[in-house]
């Protein structure tokens, strides 16, 4: 398959891409989110102050 | 106690947990990370085009992953509801706590990349076909969930109702599915079935396996890394929080 | 302090004389709040009498839609009436001195909402057929319609009561309460509903019928536990 035929997958490109870029945005925002409450909560427990 | 099993309840109490939960996520995150860039090359790139469907159907090692997820994390969910109603325990609790959000995404992920493909594959974005009802109705559940242990402000109290609604919830699921079936079928004329995937070569079935595996491992990951937050923020105050907390910097 | 006699009577712990008890007392009160019960009935009346407002006067539409309005106004009456099964109680300690009688407090529940049942489920059943006739419903359809309600209102009320003991005191408990009740409901709003429109396909509708009667049978054999479980989790 060639790079353009991999952009535009038999022409259904929009769906597909729809699917898998929301996908991997998805996936990305939990690992994000994740990790920032993680440092949030340590920073806020070794302190003993209320969590934000 | 035999001195040569492993005695599993000594990881049971948030103290003792939080370092095991720290040293297990690169071992379940980095796995699926590697199997999911594998599944879908092999997906993407190397499986061949479908007869009726062309590249369309690509869609399905996204969408039938994510649908299995969303229903296997709510049964984990109900897992360690009942631990935590029987055993009064915290930590069963957190569990729950730390894997909702994660069922929920999959579950969101499902409906979406189920509409996409639905376009393509039968001319419209949504059918009310039994299997994508029923996973609309399931996202409810996860949000029902979501929000009494946000409105549920003392964290015990909200341990043990989130857990009898995850519970009642579990029960009813399998009746919501053959009900929302018996609808379908009822009303044939409305009715698409998007069950009516195509027919997979071998390369395409293990493609999605290997990405269902792939998505399974980073629940676990996932949701190890968020129970480590929750029990940092459920039990500040606490010495051994503190002492954790410093000693993880 | 409400009126109604507030201890039980101590001699006798049977479970039936706890639903006895329970379901005379709220009963009385609930007679005592006619003015509310009239409400949460205009409530339903009004919610129906939306739709052909909404959709429009064509008789064609209305009696394909009927069933299903029907059914789904009665979903939302009976979330309506919900929070206050447990909440005035609640508020001011009553319930905490019931759930510590020698009565099993699943009983006590049972009874509280056989009572709401017959103060806010059956009344509908009763109305529904007088609203059936805006839809264009013949006599056959009304009859499986209030069938259905009568034999599924019930389960409403019995799943409703784990909701409303779920989000005793939390704020916006009322939305909340449909939010984590209605995808409960959903079964017995298609077969409900459904029963109906097999009536029309030519079919018998008991299978639908009888669907709903095993529900509520199975209802009122695990609910009354799980809500009182759920009343001493918000107890504690």
């Amino acid at each position: 398959m060639s790079l353009a035929d991999f952009f535009s997958m038999g022409g259904y490109g929009f769906y597909v891409w729809g699917a898998y870029l929301v996908t991997a945005v998805a996936i990305v925002m939990e690992v994000v989110a994740v990790r920032a409450r993680l440092k949030n909560a340590r920073h806020f427990a070794d302190s003993g102050q209320e969590a934000q | 106690m035999n001195t040569s099993s492993i005695n599993w309840f000594r990881f049971a109490s948030p103290a003792s947990f939080f370092p095991l939960a720290r040293r297990l996520v690169p071992w379940f995150g980095i796995p699926a990370a590697l199997l999911a860039v594998g599944g879908l090359y092999l997906g993407l790139v190397v499986a061949p085009t479908d007869a009726q469907q062309g590249d369309a159907y690509r869609i399905i090692f996204l969408h039938v992953p994510a649908a299995w997820m969303s229903m296997f994390i709510y049964v984990v969910m109900a897992f360690w509801s009942v631990i935590t109603l029987m055993f009064n325990a915290r930590l069963a609790a957190m569990m729950v706590q730390s894997l909702a959000p994660t069922g929920a995404l999959f579950t969101f992920l499902a409906l979406w990349t189920g509409s996409l493909w639905g376009r393509p594959a039968w001319g419209t974005y949504w059918a009310w076909d039994a299997r994508m009802t029923s996973e609309l109705i399931l996202l409810f559940l996860y949000f029902g969930y979501l929000a009494l242990r946000g409105a549920i402000v003392d964290s015990r109290r909200a341990d043990r109702a989130s857990a009898v609604l995850v519970l009642v919830g579990v029960i009813n699921v399998p009746i919501i599915y053959f009900s929302v079936r018996w609808w379908n079928t009822l009303h044939q004329g409305a009715s698409v079935s998007l069950t009516s995937a195509p027919k997979m070569a071998a390369v395409m079935l293990s493609a999605m396996l290997i990405v269902a595996l792939a998505a399974w491992l980073y629940s676990i990951a996932i949701s190890l890394a968020r129970v480590q937050a929750i029990i940092l923020e459920r039990e500040r105050g606490t010495g051994w929080a503190e002492a954790l907390a410093g000693a993880v910097r | 302090m409400t009126e109604a006699t507030l201890q039980p009577p101590l001699a006798d712990d049977s479970a039936w004389r706890g639903v006895a008890w329970a379901l005379a007392r709220d009963l009385k009160l609930a007679l005592r709040s006619r003015a509310e019960l009239g409400v949460q009935l205009l409530f339903y009346v009004i919610v129906v009498t939306l739709f052909p407002l909404g959709i429009g006067p064509e008789p064609g539409p209305l009696r394909t839609v009927g069933p299903g309005v029907l059914w789904v106004a009665a979903l939302l009456a009976s979330l309506l009436a919900l929070p206050r099964l447990f909440s005035v109680d609640f508020a001011d300690g009553t319930l905490e001195q019931i759930a510590l009688s020698p009565y099993p407090l699943a009983a006590i529940v049972s009874g509280k909402i056989l009572a709401h049942w017959l103060a806010t489920g059956a009344p509908l059943v009763v109305l529904s057929p007088l609203l059936a006739l805006q839809f264009g419903l013949d006599g056959r359809e009304m009859t499986v319609l209030a069938v259905g309600l009568l034999i599924g209102t019930p389960t409403l009320s019995l799943l409703g009561a784990i909701g409303a003991a779920l989000t005793l005191g939390v704020r916006a408990g009322g939305a909340l309460l449909a939010l984590l009740i209605l995808p409960l409901y959903v079964p017995v709003l298609i077969f409900g509903a459904g029963a109906v429109e097999s009536l029309r396909a030519g079919l018998a509708p008991g299978g639908e019928l009888s669907i709903l009667a095993a529900a509520l049978l199975v209802s009122i054999v695990g609910a009354p536990f799980a809500c009182a479980t759920a009343v001493r989790i918000a107890l504690d």
